[in-house]
């Protein structure tokens, strides 16, 4: 039980990460990307939702036929991101008005229909839940990353205006990296999220193929270690 | 009596046995629904079945969304309303009015291009009429119009320029908001007697105001996007100040 937790919780981070592996939801990640803050705003959102559909489309798993899993499950998505987004509008005033611009973004991301479909259609309702929060949580990662990537290149800062999002106490997050500087950009634009995206991508497979290659190594240092014993 | 009595019994016999009759069909079509339950991989098979648990999706979907929506809309106009006063406050300063602005408000402009209707909040200091607010949306934007809170005096001299709504390219355009920078605040206490046609323009054209590294369009259109909301004032102003407390 506690290993296979753990297996869904490494492949939501990074195994089989939804931006780096599977390379869906690309649509809100290039969207929002051009401030690390707004990726973590875009995440989070994400993050919440994937847990609520997750978990709910594994409770009635049951009761639902497989040729018309696909309407129910875009119904109920698209439920929830309208109740998430009412909720927030009517009693999280000030998070609505730095999120709210994302909230119906999240109908677009496909990545919350594939994680429905392939893992919480067929999984107990905490297996799904906890994969929700997991596959939310490395998008969140990613969308950060080429967030900081894109905001560090195009305007020299980091986090700008995370207080808006998180409030006064980040302020520390707010920093500037290059200044002064006359910004860059075409990493601002969208042609940079693609770009940058290319980057990341690329270098998560070096960092694989490393990982491998010295896990292997190690590996062969233990067989060799254990012909000459 | 003893006779009618008899009969009142067995029809209300009949009655009952009828009743539990029903009752007893009504159980064994619950059973068997029930055991259709059981074989729900047979069940699911089945195109009725399909039918009823997608109307049943939508059904609950749209009971959710309705019951949310009227549990919210309260809630939501309240905020919008606290929007709209911390807009307003924002642009007219608290020293020039004493009425409540988001009840007195007239509606200008004769709808044409060049000239849209407009609801105008209008200041009242002691009765009198001594400057007015209103949305205007300046053309131009680098994606899309982008939406102003322009507030006046009674003679046109700018008190407080807002954007309300853009979609401008993040990092960039987005300075014209307050809480990013405060460029904005240039507009304060400008008018279109102290600052002539030619030098309502960024520096870059040759005028007052400056641009964005980087970016020059979204300041441009918000530069041209202010004055020609003074000329809609400067064309409206009798009918504005003339307006009725608390029309519109």
């Amino acid at each position: 039980m506690n290993s296979e937790f753990r297996k869904i919780s490494y492949d939501g981070l990074w195994g089989n990460n939804i931006v780096f592996s599977q390379s869906i939801g690309l649509c809100p990640l290039l969207a929002v990307t051009g401030t690390a803050t707004n990726g973590l705003g875009m995440g989070l959102a994400t993050t919440s939702v994937m847990v609520v559909c997750s978990a709910l489309v594994s409770y009635t798993r049951v009761l639902i036929p497989p040729e018309i899993r696909i309407p129910i499950f875009v119904v109920l998505i698209a439920m929830i991101v309208t109740l998430v987004d009412l909720v927030m509008n009517a009693w999280l005033h000030e998070m609505h008005k730095v999120l709210g611009l994302f909230i119906p973004l999240i109908v677009t991301n496909c990545a919350i229909l594939g994680r429905v479909e392939s893992f919480a259609s067929r999984q107990p309702v905490r297996e799904a839940a906890l994969d929700g929060l997991m596959m939310g949580l490395g998008f969140t990662l990613a969308l950060v990353l080429l967030g900081a990537a894109r905001e560090i290149l195009g305007a020299g800062t980091l986090f700008a205006n995370a207080t808006l999002l998180l409030g006064e106490s980040f302020a520390w997050l707010e920093t500037v990296w290059i200044a002064p500087y006359r910004g860059f950009l075409l990493m601002a634009l969208p042609p940079g999220g693609f770009l940058m995206l290319g980057f990341l991508l690329a270098g998560k497979k070096i960092l694989d193929r490393k990982l491998a290659a010295r896990a292997q190594s190690a590996q062969a240092g233990d067989a060799a270690l254990l012909n000459e014993t | 009596m003893s006779n009618v009595n008899w009969e009142a019994m067995q029809q209300s016999r009949r009655v009952l046995a009828e009743k539990l009759r029903l009752l007893e069909t009504c159980r064994q079509h619950w059973q068997r629904l029930l055991q259709q339950f059981d074989d729900i991989d047979n069940l699911r098979q089945r195109l009725d079945y399909q039918t009823y648990i997608l109307a049943a999706a939508t059904l609950t979907a749209s009971l959710v969304l309705g019951i949310a929506d009227l549990a919210t809309s309260g809630a939501i106009e309240k905020r919008q309303a606290e929007d709209m006063q911390s807009t307003l406050s924002q642009v007219l300063p608290d020293t020039l009015h004493d009425n409540d602005l988001l009840n007195s408000v007239a509606t200008v402009g004769t709808g044409e291009p060049g000239d849209p209707a407009t609801s105008v909040y209008i200041a009242r200091k002691s009765g009198s009429a001594s400057g007015a607010a209103f949305k205007w949306s300046a053309g131009g934007g680098y994606s899309g119009p982008i939406l102003l809170m322009v507030g006046v005096d009674r003679d046109g001299r700018l008190q407080g320029v807002r954007v309300v709504a853009h979609a401008e390219t993040p990092g960039l355009g987005d300075k014209i908001e307050r809480s990013k920078s405060d460029w904005i605040l240039a507009f304060d206490g400008r008018s279109l007697d102290d600052t002539a046609p030619e030098h309502w323009k960024v520096k870059k054209d040759g005028g007052d105001f400056d641009q964005f590294a980087g970016a020059t369009i979204t300041p441009r259109a918000v530069v041209r996007g202010v004055e020609s909301a003074l000329q809609f004032y400067r064309r409206h102003r009798e009918e504005i100040l003339a307006a009725k407390p608390g029309g519109g």
